[in-house]
């Protein structure tokens, strides 16, 4: 399994607040990738970084590299519109268009010139199938979205992502604003979709990381601390400070 | 911050003590009426090796209890998941401690005294199994390591014994029946001298989460 995604040497500034220092990390293809620390240790902003979100936030000064397929994401020649495809992003809030669900789904293919009526449907039809909500949503394409559970609205947003075919699914919290039992399906959808994409879950849930994902990242104060096999971090943590954040013995 | 955690944490360790402290009595009990003869000496073991049993029962729901309730990871969960294992070892020593109190109530008065080894042998599981128990107090690895060590010595002790005893059934065949209880004596304290390096071997991971 090669690694998708690189970070070198990677530093970000919010004006003068450092707010990622040196990050530097390999994340492995078709795997789930978690990224664990207290609230501003700049867990968010690496993930946003990783697709280029943070260009819409003025005054964000990065230095260093990430690759994508080994090419520089921040390199002059690169199509934004066409990395945050390849690169599709899950927010924490369920956030459907106010629109049917067929056209939640089909505004990003139409969006990259797909018109075919036969060629949308399928898509539609794939992507929610490929995010569990297939039969639930079957009978009511042309209903509008936002009459959707949180859960089903999260499902749907993830379907959304996938319906512009990217390779890698970043995803911020995607679960904190859901009840139990849409955590769990959302939890399981992501198991199910490593096998096509590569995930990266911002979580505040360390249980949530222990069960779905393959490798951890811990950030501490912008700085990226521990990073490793899932098992292995919740097990034998190498970081003292590491030890201490997930066994809750911080601060 | 973990305030209630680490009070359960430390009330699991003080039961570990005691499970330990147990065990030890129960040896050095069975020990002690072997070399004297004393049956009603190894009568009183029967009762402890039942406490031992409960304890293990206790500290059992204590670690299912820590597990659903608090979600242990890294060291926290190395330190439960050892205990769990630790007193299955114990458990066992509590058995084999009755086993051999029970054998030497069939000796009838009779000591171990004629093999002098057996004794050594006694005291030695006796040593591995305090050790095994203070290095998980103290989380002392080069304690556990020690007492892993010397359970080369035990098994050295078993063959010596054994031959001893083959020695003791040609020359006075009319003892062979003492002979053979004598080396099932043998062969449940190189089994206790098992049991406390099976401890010793989970302390170390417990401590460092190397498992051999």
């Amino acid at each position: 399994m090669g690694d998708i995604l690189t970070a070198k040497n990677l530093n970000l500034w919010y004006d003068k607040t450092k707010a990622l220092k040196d990050i530097n990390i390999n994340i492995p293809e078709n795997s789930i990738t978690a990224f664990i620390g207290p609230s501003g240790c700049g867990k968010s902003t690496f993930l946003k970084t990783l697709n280029r979100m943070n260009d819409l936030i003025p005054n964000v000064k990065i230095t260093g590299e990430v690759c994508y397929k080994g090419q520089d994401i921040y390199g002059n020649s690169v199509d934004v519109n066409e990395l945050r495809r390849n690169i599709g992003m899950v927010f924490q809030k369920p956030n459907p268009f106010p629109m049917s669900i067929y056209d939640n789904i089909a505004y990003g293919p139409r969006t990259h010139g797909i018109k075919s009526k036969v060629k949308l449907d399928e898509i539609v039809e794939q992507s929610l199938r490929d995010a569990a909500i297939w039969d639930e949503v079957k009978d009511r394409l042309k209903k509008n979205a936002l009459g959707m559970s949180g859960g089903q609205q999260q499902r749907l947003c993830i379907a959304r992502a996938l319906a512009v075919k990217p390779d890698i699914l970043l995803m911020d919290e995607p679960t904190s604003a859901l009840d139990p039992i849409s955590t769990l399906r959302i939890e399981e959808l992501a198991i199910e979709l490593k096998k096509s994409y590569t995930i990266v879950i911002v979580t505040h849930n360390m249980q949530q990381a222990v069960r779905i994902s393959d490798y951890t990242a811990f950030f501490l104060l912008g700085e990226l601390v521990e990073f490793g096999k899932t098992d292995q971090l919740f097990s034998q943590p190498v970081d003292k400070r590491t030890e201490d954040y997930i066994t809750g013995r911080f601060g | 911050m973990r305030n209630r955690f680490d009070e359960q944490l430390a009330k699991l360790n003080t039961e570990m003590i005691e499970m330990g402290a147990l065990c030890e009595e129960a040896i050095a009990l069975a020990s002690k009426a072997l070399t004297t003869g004393d049956v009603n000496l190894a009568e009183k073991v029967v009762p402890i090796s039942s406490d031992i049993d409960h304890k293990e029962r206790d500290i059992e729901s204590h670690c299912f209890k820590l597990i659903l309730q608090q979600q242990p990871v890294a060291k926290d969960l190395r330190q439960i998941s050892a205990a769990l294992k630790m007193i299955t070892d114990m458990e066992r020593i509590g058995d084999q401690a009755e086993d051999i109190a029970e054998i030497i109530t069939y000796l009838q008065g009779k000591t171990a005294n004629e093999t002098v080894h057996i004794k050594d042998m006694a005291a030695e599981t006796i040593t591995m199994v305090t050790n095994s128990v203070d290095a998980y107090v103290k989380q002392d690895i080069s304690l556990a390591k020690s007492v892993i060590e010397h359970d080369d010595l035990v098994d050295e002790y078993f063959d010596r014994i054994k031959f001893s005893l083959i020695k003791m059934i040609s020359k006075t065949p009319e003892n062979g029946e003492y002979a053979l209880d004598l080396l099932m004596i043998a062969k449940y304290f190189e089994r206790i001298g098992d049991h406390a390096t099976n401890i010793a071997e989970w302390v170390i991971y417990s401590v460092t989460g190397n498992r051999k």
